[in-house]
């Protein structure tokens, strides 16, 4: 159904007639994210400042129209489908890196900057912005923060929350404010800038970003490991993480996933093997690398190791990081349709968790690559199904509950980076208990009294328009 | 009719990670998801399911809109056939609309694509023509009258190459190995390149044969059908893909030589072209499997002697038809490099779409003009003195923008580089 001629009048006179999108074709393209669901809005509009969001929310607050803010729209839990219709909020014009403040160790940037943009930019001054999703090359900054986006090296340097120094809010209802700011410490109120983080669009739009960075790392080494089984992997990964070595990253991948991508880009990964763990390591003095390096390839060898590859050159490297970073979309080679799921278990339940989720793919009948992040635990089992069979996906239903069920039992959660969105909210009773999703409801509807942004969302229930 | 279809197997490979979006030019340039190559699958999409209709206005824009350039197929973890998705949808665009279309559109469809680049001829007088129209300061009169202006040609007119003479003679011309042959091979002459670009098809005979390698030129050949293609006449393209099939098929040469990315594209994907056709489709296959890129084949068997030197700074642009469609990437480079003295500067987003795109820059000249300025920018800051490419449209684009700006740099094919630099050497004799 169309806005109301009056709703579009003050749309176009906020944001002007360019930066308005109603028509069919525009509607379908901004109806999906990374996941398979859809549904359009009613008009797009892409703000260029803060002022421009505030009007827009104050007007959809006026009329009680939903909105769903949207990034690059590669999410993968249906964060920034618009679900109830409404507005799709898009931040792809506001993409200006704003500052990178040297003397701080900051940057300053607008929500719909690509992650790897920034990266590239910061990197010519010598400086770090370490996480990296998977997505890096699509994903924008400000789905990062409201996604708390993790990545391969998060083993070390932590998520993006680690880094958000400052955000600039504008409150569903319409105030702009900023929370946090350039400097290291401050101890002056509540922590606003961290529950606006991974609070996925849904208590204020972040128009503003201000990112802490780190001294970019002179040597960086990659190993890549193969292991008969997911399992001896696991193990391989715990002893690392307790030998008083901290790698960059430690990569899981299994037989699966490994031919998946050598399907689409040839890199070598040693596909007689069950699973394999791709390191990586760095620092200032290539000494240490390479001695850290040949101190992690030793344990992988004492836990079984078929062999030890240590990359030879960058770009040798950064193709294998490619290839890792192309796994979850190549795995639609072998299914049609895939449910990918985000558990994050304690580092010491890995081999547990693997285990299980080999059992329940066995039982429920379905294909269930393996996947992840090991070295924090976080491991992306997707599993393969076909869309168009119902009963299949009912067993898809079926075995879902069970792997998050299991992770939870082992004291883990239901997502470690990908978020809840969609896709997951059945879970949250489950997964924070019942008492505290009641107070997270409430703590929404205090922001967002008339439950305009991204309703239908992160929770199983909620104020009617949710 | 069309036999091309909108394979709805094709979009349902589509995971919609949105990694494409970054390398597509249309949406580098407007930002906007409908100008994406996600967005455009998702309006098929959309078409195959009973939403929107392939005629909608802003489907069909989006159809155009659309460079075929490959970028996002090249990148596409979950290996979605983009290329075929789009020409599928222009061809069944273009069989719905032929009936309705205008007077002028009819006309310009006729005596291009129907008339010129159907058929040899015609294009050869046109071409002559052409170089009279240039050398007669007639070309001067002309634009400075403002007719063009008034007839809205004038984007087309300052495009048109200058053209060179005398052409390509097909099944006359052959260049013999110099010194001893270690192979024998056919040459693409193609319709722009054996005119237009007659020198760089002469430059790959040189090279080649400097390289021990003996190259014909099959009588018969003609157009690719490539600028059909992309504009939705599957019936034009098909027709010239038989002639020219039949045109290679007696001779017993191992590769057909192509330096064209955009025809090297197209010739590979006869095979799709005529996937339907029970007589042809295999003699396509065969044909397409022997096709190869002038730069793709001599980093395939390498060259006998390393080139004369050439100081020069140069930048390369990668053509879409060949970094994207045919994934060629690297021996461009590496031939480059092996030139003694010659440095290779490159620029940003080297694989990033000219504008020029077939006949693009003819529908679209905003987009057109916008990603050229784009290029142009990236390259002139390199400092280079020469653009380097390997695609007649890109040469053609390209060298128009330098002059528009004023700009000293020159636009060269990787052959006419590689020629230059063995023309410094002493000559070989033939055993
Ligand atoms: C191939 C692939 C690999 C991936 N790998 C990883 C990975 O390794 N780690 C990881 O963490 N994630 C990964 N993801 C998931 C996804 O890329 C991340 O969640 C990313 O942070 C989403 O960013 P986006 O810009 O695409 O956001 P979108 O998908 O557009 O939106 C995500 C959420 O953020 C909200 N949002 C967006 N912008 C704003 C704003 N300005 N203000 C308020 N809310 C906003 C939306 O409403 C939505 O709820 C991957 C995805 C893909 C497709
Ligand atoms: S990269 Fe491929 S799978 Fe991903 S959105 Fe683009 S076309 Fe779809
Ligand atoms: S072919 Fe080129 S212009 Fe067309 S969608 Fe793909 S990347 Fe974009």
């Amino acid at each position: 159904m169309a806005f109301s001629p009056e709703v579009i009048a003050e749309l176009k006179s906020i944001v002007g007639p360019d930066r308005l999108l109603t028509s069919r074709e525009d509607l379908v393209a901004y109806s999906y994210d990374a996941t398979w669901m859809e549904s359009p809005p009613q008009a797009v509009v892409l703000p260029k400042s803060a002022q421009e969001v505030s009007l827009v929310l104050k007007l959809a607050n006026r009329y009680k129209i939903p909105l769903a803010p949207r990034g690059a729209g590669s999410g993968l839990s249906g964060g920034s489908v618009p679900q109830k219709g409404g507005i799709a909020l898009s931040f792809t014009l506001m993409n200006r890196i704003l500052e990178i403040d040297t003397e701080n160790s900051v940057a300053v940037v607008e929500p719909g900057v690509i992650t790897f943009a920034l990266q590239k930019e910061v990197e010519k001054h010598g400086l770090f912005y370490p996480p990296d999703p998977s997505s890096l090359k699509q994903s924008a900054i400000g789905g990062n923060v409201a996604e708390n986006a993790g990545g391969a090296r998060c083993l070390k340097y932590g998520v993006t929350s680690d880094y958000v120094r400052a955000l600039e809010v504008v409150l569903p209802t319409g105030e702009i404010f900023q929370t946090g700011g350039k400097m290291v410490k401050i101890a002056t109120g509540y922590n606003l800038r961290q529950l606006f983080t991974g609070a996925e669009g849904t208590l204020g739009v972040i128009t503003k970003i201000t990112l802490r960075l780190l001294p970019l790392p002179k040597f960086r080494t990659t190993a890549l490991v193969p292991f008969a089984d997911v399992e001896t992997a696991c193990i391989a990964v715990t002893k690392i993480m307790s030998s008083g070595l901290l790698p960059a990253s430690i990569e899981l991948m299994d037989t699966f996933t490994m031919r998946c991508v050598e399907e689409y880009r040839p890199v070598g990964l040693p596909l007689g093997a069950g699973a394999m763990l791709l390191f990586a390591l760095d620092g200032n003095y290539q000494q240490v690398i390479e001695a850290e390096t040949e101190a992690v390839a030793q344990i992988c060898r004492d836990a079984g190791a078929l062999e030890v590859r240590v990359g030879k050159s960058a770009e040798e490297n950064e193709k294998l990081w490619e290839a890792r970073r192309a796994v979850s979309p190549s795995l639609a080679r072998l299914r049609p349709n895939k449910f990918g799921e985000d558990i994050s278990v304690p580092r010491s339940a890995l081999p547990q968790i693997v285990r299980e989720i080999g059992d329940i793919s066995k039982r429920y009948n379905l294909p269930i690559p393996v996947f992840g992040h090991a070295g924090d635990g976080n491991l992306h089992p997707n599993i393969l199904c076909d869309r168009s069979d119902p009963e299949e996906m009912e067993r898809v239903r079926g075995a879902a509950a069970e792997i998050f069920r299991a992770a939870v039992r082992l004291g883990g959660t239901l997502s470690g980076e990908h978020g809840i969105g969609l896709l997951k909210k059945e879970f949250m009773e489950e997964a924070l208990g019942a008492e505290q999703l009641a107070f997270q409801i409430r703590l929404r509807e205090y922001f967002d009294p008339n439950g305009i942004l991204n309703p239908g969302k992160l929770f199983p229930t909620g104020k009617s328009s949710w | 009719m069309s036999d091309l279809e909108i394979e709805q197997k094709i979009i349902d490979d589509c995971v919609r990670c949105g990694l494409c979006l970054a390398s597509c030019p249309t949406y580098v340039i407007k930002g906007i998801e409908t100008s994406s190559p996600r967005g455009r699958i998702a309006l098929l999409n959309s078409v195959n399911k009973g939403g929107l209709k392939l005629l909608d206005k802003g489907v069909v824009d989006q159809m155009y809109e659309c460079l075929d350039c490959r970028a996002c197929e090249a990148v596409c973890p979950s290996g979605v056939e983009y290329g075929k998705l789009v020409e599928a949808a222009r061809s069944q665009i273009e069989t719905a609309r032929e009936p309705e279309y205008g007077p002028v559109k009819r006309l310009v469809r006729l005596v291009t694509l129907k008339g010129l680049f159907a058929h040899k001829n015609l294009f050869y007088t046109f071409g002559t023509l052409m170089v009279a129209y240039q050398r007669s300061g007639l070309q001067w009169a002309v634009r400075k009258s403002g007719l063009l202006k008034l007839l809205r040609l004038s984007q087309m007119e300052a495009m048109l190459p200058p053209v060179d003479w005398p052409f390509i003679k097909n099944g006359k011309e052959r260049w013999q190995a110099a010194g001893t042959e270690r192979y024998k091979v056919n040459l693409f002459t193609g319709c722009i390149m054996s005119t237009a670009f007659a020198d760089v098809d002469r430059a790959t005979g040189r090279v080649l044969s400097r390289n021990g390698v003996t190259v014909e030129t099959p009588g018969g050949q003609w157009c690719c059908g490539a600028l059909h293609i992309h504009s939705g006449d599957e019936e034009g393209a098909k027709k010239l893909a038989r002639q020219n099939i039949a045109a290679f098929e007696e001779s017993g040469a191992e590769f057909t030589i192509v330096n064209a990315a955009g025809c090297g594209a197209a010739l590979k994907e006869y095979s799709h072209l005529l996937h339907h056709d029970p007589e042809w489709a295999e003699r396509a296959q065969k044909f397409s499997n022997k096709v190869r890129d002038v730069t793709e084949y001599l980093g395939q068997v390498g060259l006998t002697e390393t080139p004369g030197s050439l100081p020069l700074e140069v930048t390369y642009q990668e053509p879409c038809h060949l970094a994207h469609a045919q994934r060629i990437s690297s021996q461009p480079r590496r031939l480059l490099q092996s030139i003694p003295g010659l440095k290779l500067k490159e620029m940003e987003e080297p694989a990033l779409c000219c504008g020029s795109a077939g006949v693009y820059n003819i529908i679209n000249p905003p987009m057109a003009n916008a990603l050229l300025d784009r290029k142009l920018d990236n390259a002139v800051a390199t400092d280079a003195q020469v653009i380097c490419t390997a695609n007649p449209g890109c040469h053609i684009q390209l060298q128009a923008g330098l002059e528009r700006r004023k700009e000293p740099m020159k636009v060269k094919h990787i052959v006419q580089l590689l020629d230059e630099a063995y023309n410094k050497l002493p000559k070989i004799n033939r055993i």
